[in-house]
């Protein structure tokens, strides 16, 4: 086994093994810190697809910023108290757990699928060598992405105008009831 | 590594995310299986990037992740002021919209 297989591995059963104590743990809070290491190794992932960009915003936007925010409102709630019943009825976990298998069977076959498909075949071995730098995702971004980026600032600023609107509306109805 | 391996570890996080918004109950849990699911895409994404020996598949990733962010801004204020209304976040409890 060459060092790339064993990295891939390595950080495949550790993203899986994260994603996996997500959905199993109780407590909110481990399962945030899980899903913390799951985009840790999903970033050592993109690093070895030769994606450093991706993997440096991956750790900086997702693992700093947005997991911050989760760990804030689960402490901002106090939830560890409350979650008790985080999880439904067996039952109906075994139905849930069935489809997921399907599902995992069914996603795996069109992954194979895709691969033997022979427009992705030859594609793969014409320009397996080219290499992704930020330079060239900078390129892309400002000249043939330009109105997409564009397009994201608004959905930012939507977002921000969203949630300046659901907090103030809580705190006039508050008032009211005051 | 081939691309297949990397599309299948793909697929298999997207399941993981599936179930868990299947079985959990609790929203800021199925936010995060929502998060892994957009993860497992962007790792898709990536992969394919390479192996096409394009950048644009990178470009997408960033455009998803902005995304995502903005969803997690409002998706944790409805949670809160949810939380406020209601003293709790399991779904099955708000059900008002519920026919």
């Amino acid at each position: 086994m060459n060092p790339e297989q064993i990295l891939f591995i390595l950080f495949g059963a550790v993203s899986l093994i994260g994603a996996i104590a997500v959905i199993s743990f109780r407590h909110p809070i481990y399962s945030a810190l899980s899903l913390i290491v799951t985009f840790f190794a999903q970033a050592g992932l993109f690093v070895l697809l030769g994606a450093h960009f991706v993997a440096a915003v991956q750790i900086i936007v997702y693992a700093g910023a947005i997991m911050v925010l989760f760990l804030f409102v689960i402490m901002l709630l106090n939830l560890g108290t409350l979650s008790a019943k985080g999880a439904i009825s067996g039952k109906l976990k075994g139905f849930a757990v069935i489809l997921g298998i399907l599902l995992a069977i069914e996603g795996v076959y069109i992954a194979v699928k895709a691969i033997n498909d022979p427009a992705v075949a030859s594609a793969e071995t014409a320009t397996e060598s080219v290499n992704t730098t930020t330079y060239t995702i900078g390129e892309l971004l400002f000249n043939e992405y330009l109105l997409p980026f564009e397009v994201t600032s608004l959905i930012l600023l939507a977002a921000l105008i969203g949630v300046i609107v659901l907090v103030k509306r809580e705190s006039q109805a508050e008032n009211e009831v005051q | 590594m081939p691309l297949e391996s990397y599309l299948i570890l793909s697929a298999l996080l997207f399941t993981i995310g599936v179930v868990g918004v299947l079985i959990r109950r609790n929203a800021i849990i199925i936010f995060m299986c929502i998060e892994l699911m957009l993860n497992a895409a962007n790792l898709a994404f990536v992969a394919i990037s390479r192996s096409l020996g394009e950048a644009s598949g990178q470009v997408f990733v960033i455009f998803v992740m902005a995304v995502a962010a903005a969803e997690v801004a409002i998706g944790l204020a409805i949670i809160v002021s949810v939380f406020k209304h209601r003293q709790t976040i399991n779904v099955d409890e708000v059900n008002s919209l519920k026919g």
